[in-house]
């Protein structure tokens, strides 16, 4: 008898399982209800994110393949496309960050090979909380590990990514993860079963009771109970999915497949169903087929296991004996477990009983969308009024501390556990604006970015989201790459909150103005609702998953000075904004005010400069302005230099110092110029109606800012470098 | 002179290591399948790097019972070129062509960078194109490159002039810090006394163009090739 309790155990409202009745015109059984319960998760079914997401902008001319498979696939001429997305592990990551990170990265991995694209890099976005708790220094040893532990042992570079810290995800971290894969674009791979009398394969790791209900547990708030959830994660396994990736593509290289889909969350439940309703055919599987690796597992347990490293593959069925052959060489399980059938339905067998009989379509297609209610985000109107604000007595202080803000600080100590390296392609190493991997036998650089400023979308949803999408397509520009597309993970509070929802509301429709402004599609990504702990919400933090495309791989420009005596040039304008600076967090501890305002007009049109510039070989190194501001910004160009060179910067703007140095307005980029291009440069910024100004040069031990020819700042390189350098292993120093 | 570029299961710096020695030197190259029992004729086998059966038991200790590398070991004895990069190296310590092993590295964690290594013996077949004190920039990628050996051992490798490559700061002085992941002797890359058997932990496939930063690992695959020339 299915009751309240168990209902509420599966996180399924009363209305929905009257719904559920409805659909199969009986009650279902136990296993059955677990996999409505799966499927129609929030994590599998975007039910409360759906009617939003529609108002992403998914078309292009170069989009191969949109929102709605495992990734999106955008077309970079040549007979080349690449393949990418972005997910969060967020839940399973706090529950127990080593595994929870490793999987995560399995299965953005299996998302793209499972289209017959080889993975060439992964990114990650983190959000802790402040290091000076240990168990936010113990969550972030973990994630970290399990990302390089998994990433490394599968040789795909962990090219990049951005770590912000915050009080918000204290319980509550984030591990977005994601990945870039390269297929050749007739050789592109669906989940499809083909049509009936297909036979349906299970590869892979065998079958055990890890990860059972991971995605109703990540449909949920967390509370004290969340510790016993420890076994809803799942273990990963590099080396496996390592054997699982090289024969899905020998399989798929030799032709000898049909479809393929990978069995991540709701594991076979989710890979069956999906694979049948989108093909429009029925499947039928048996159960006592399946690899499993523990004695006595039950059709529940078997159907909504989430063990890692697995895929489903429907083959014609004379050729399912090469299939296997190819398994086998990689010394793994290839089994035929069921068929393809007409009729529309899942039918799972069990001891020679039937257990699931349920269309496909319910399962799949009539989940409940909601229109949940919403409520408008409360702005602090508030201009921040600088006056509230004393000026810093020492701005060189005021730089190191910046310098030395966790979110701001040198990530060395994260990238240098993650293989950067692997495949030979990465050309610039993490910590430049953007990642750029070079194409082999191609001309071309595949440049790409993560993104998202929490701190912004809090005070304004709507413009924090514009920003998040401006400043990571700013980033491409820094290094000489056009924007060609973009995935999203949305991570928030419990949408049945009014106030999470509107934030929602406000971020999808940010985020859509920003991409039609920027002409670049969305091709999927994912939403993670639920990141509440103990009552509290995260903040609403969109990471924007940006790619782009340089033409000739030689014109990358890095962000570093490369000589001493060059001009120093800003494309794009100082404000008078401190509101939503790290400057405001870290000195007076202050969250209020507006945060920065973004004309998308003048953004394109400094980005188009830069990018202008860059193709005509005008600049040598370009870095864009963000946390910490423009100080920030010229101090990261002398560390980033290879001699580590100083520079000496004039400003003349009638603004507050302090907001000269430190606010982040937006739309900025330091460029740095020989002299015998810089007259070239200042023509192009006049042609294309930017404000720039020659604000120094480089050269010198110190970096020095001089405004209205007094020295605000005069610091030896060293102590910068070593303020930005030190602080992130200081935390983790072993004594 | 041609290349063999073993692949075991869990190995991924098979193709950078064919693409460098193919597509960057310009030899002849060709994957040899750990299952099989055949060499096919190369003139020097490469041992790249990865995580050869996931390393699960130690680094490189299931390997060296893959079924080829019972020819590898016969070529070996035969004064056969052999190369061994990260993994391979670790390959090479299980299977015994060199002497000492390695242990986790001294900060516990995984270190990818750009090290300096320092050519101490340019009398080899895979250094004879460098210069004895000569500084190379390849990077590293490992998790156990902490080398270790007993001090008789140690003393004989030393007296043998068996260690080619020491890790070093860019001056080719040896400091604790250039000695990132705590190695005996700073000791990066290793030669068996017949000198036919290299091992280093840096990965001169991913120094083989100056695009990516580096192309100091040219000097060790010019040197190989080099020696089938003469």
């Amino acid at each position: 008898m299915i009751d309240k309790k168990i209902l509420d155990q599966h996180n399924l409202t009363q209305a929905e399982y009257d719904l559920i009745l409805s659909l199969i015109g009986r009650e279902p059984n136990l296993t059955e209800l677990g996999i409505f319960s799966a499927m129609w998760s929030e994590h599998c079914s975007y039910k409360s994110s759906k009617l939003y997401l529609q108002k992403l902008p998914t078309k292009g001319k170069r989009v191969i393949q949109g929102p709605g498979e495992n990734a999106g696939i955008i077309d970079i001429g040549g007979g080349l496309a690449i393949v990418f997305k972005i997910e969060s592990h967020n839940h399973p990551s706090f529950i127990e960050p080593f595994q929870g990170a490793a999987t995560g990265v399995g299965g953005i991995l299996r998302d793209i090979f499972t289209m017959g694209a080889r993975p060439i890099a992964l990114m990650d976005s983190l959000r802790f909380g402040p290091l000076t708790l240990a168990k936010n220094r113990s969550i972030m040893d973990g994630v970290i590990a399990g990302i390089s532990s998994y990433g490394n042992s599968m040789g795909v570079p962990t090219v990049g990514g951005d770590v912000y810290f915050h009080e918000c995800y204290s319980l509550n971290p984030l591990v977005n993860v994601f990945c870039l894969g390269v297929a050749e674009k007739d050789k592109i791979f669906y989940a499809k079963t083909g049509g009936s009398g297909n036979s349906v394969l299970y590869v892979g790791s065998k079958t055990g009771r890890d990860g059972i209900h991971g995605a109703t547990m990540a449909s949920a708030e967390f509370g004290e109970e969340t510790k016993h959830k420890r076994p809803n994660v799942q273990v990963g396994d590099p080396f496996k999915e390592k054997l699982l990736l090289e024969a899905c593509l020998e399989v798929m290289a030799k032709g000898l497949i049909v479809g393929i889909q990978d069995m991540g969350a709701a594991g076979l439940t989710c890979s069956t169903s999906e694979m049948a309703a989108k093909s429009g055919t029925g499947i039928e599987i048996d159960l006592d087929l399946v690899p499993q690796r523990e004695e006595g597992m039950n059709p529940y347990e078997i159907m909504l296991s989430e063990s890692q490293e697995r895929m489903l593959i429907a083959a014609k069925p004379e050729r399912v004996k090469a299939v296997q052959d190819v398994f086998a060489k990689w010394d793994l399980d290839a089994v035929e477990i069921g068929k393809v059938s007409e009729g529309g339905k899942l039918k799972v067998w069990f001891k020679g009983e039937i257990v699931v009989d349920v269309p496909v379509a319910a399962i799949i297609d009539l989940c409940p969308v909601y229109r949940r209610e919403y409520r408008e985000p409360v702005r602090t109107k508030q201009e921040a009024s600088t006056s509230q604000y004393p000026l810093p007595k020492d701005y060189g202080k005021t730089l190191l501390k910046l310098l030395a803000s966790p979110t701001i600080a040198d990530k060395e100590w994260v990238y240098r556990q993650y293989d950067h390296q692997v495949l030979t392609n990465t050309m610039l190493l993490p910590g430049a604006d953007a990642s750029v991997l070079r194409i082999k036998n191609t001309r071309k650089a595949v440049a790409m970015k993560l993104d998202g400023n929490s701190l912004y979308t809090q005070l304004d949803p709507r413009s924090g989201a514009i920003t998040a999408v401006a400043e990571a397509c700013r980033n491409l520009a820094c290094v000489g790459a056009r924007p060609v597309g973009v995935t999203n993970c949305l991570n928030f509070g419990n949408p049945e909150k009014p106030e999470i929802m509107g934030q929602f509301k406000e971020v999808t429709e940010g985020m859509a103005e920003a991409c039609d402004a920027f002409a670049i599609p969305v091709t999927g990504g994912n939403v993670s609702f639920y990141n509440d702990t103990e009552g509290m919400s995260i903040y609403p933090t969109p990471v924007l998953g940006i790619v782009g495309l340089i033409k000739d791989y030689k014109k990358a420009v890095t962000p570093g000075f490369k000589k001493k005596g060059q001009a120093i040039v800003l494309l794009g304008e100082n404000r008078n904004e401190i509101g939503g600076s790290e400057y405001l967090r870290v000195l007076f501890n202050e969250e209020k005010a507006t945060p920065p305002v973004l004309d998308l007009k003048r953004e394109k049109a400094v980005q188009e400069l830069c990018l202008q510039a860059i193709e005509a070989g005008l600049i040598q190194s370009a870095h864009d302005i963000s946390e910490g501001g423009l100080a920030v910004c010229l101090a990261e160009c002398c560390v980033f230099s290879r001699d580590k060179m100083g520079c000496r910067i004039d400003l003349r703007d009638d603004l507050r110092p302090d907001a000269l140095l430190f606010g982040e307005s937006q739309s900025r980029i330091v460029v740095s110029v020989q002299a015998s291009r810089l007259k070239k440069l200042l023509e192009l910024a006049k042609k294309k109606k930017v404000p720039v100004a020659m604000i120094g040069r480089t050269g010198g031990r110190n970096v020095q800012i001089i405004w209205h020819g007094k020295r605000l700042i005069n610091l030896p390189i060293k102590q910068v470098f070593n303020a930005w350098k030190d602080t992130i292993p200081d935390f983790f120093k072993i004594n | 002179m041609k290349f063999g570029v073993v692949v075991f299961p869990g190995s991924n710096c098979d193709f950078d290591t064919f693409y460098a020695l193919k597509d960057v030197v310009g030899q002849p190259t060709t994957y040899l399948w750990h299952k099989d029992h055949d060499l096919k004729g190369v003139d020097c086998v490469v041992l790249p790097g990865g995580f050869s059966y996931g390393d699960y038991l130690r680094s490189g200790a299931i390997a060296r019972f893959s079924p080829l590398m019972q020819e590898v070991r016969e070529f070996a004895e035969k004064g056969g070129l052999v190369l061994g990069i990260c993994n391979g190296f670790q390959v090479l310590l299980e299977l015994g062509l060199l002497p000492g092993a390695m242990v986790r590295n001294k900060n516990l964690k995984f270190l990818c960078q750009l090290v300096h290594i320092r050519v101490e013996n340019e009398k080899t077949r895979f250094t004879q194109k460098g210069k004895k004190g000569q500084v190379l920039k390849i990077p590293i990628a490992h998790f156990d490159g902490n080398y270790y050996a007993p001090p008789e051992v140690l003393k004989e490798i030393e007296t043998n002039k068996q260690v080619v490559f020491r890790y070093s700061d860019e001056k080719g002085r040896l400091t604790e810090e250039a000695n990132v992941n705590g190695s005996l002797n700073c000791i990066a890359g290793l030669i068996n006394k017949r000198g036919n058997v290299m091992g280093m932990m840096p990965h001169p496939e991913r120094a083989s163009e100056a695009l990516l930063g580096s192309s100091d690992g040219l000097v060790i695959f010019k040197s190989m090739k080099g020696m089938h020339d003469r």
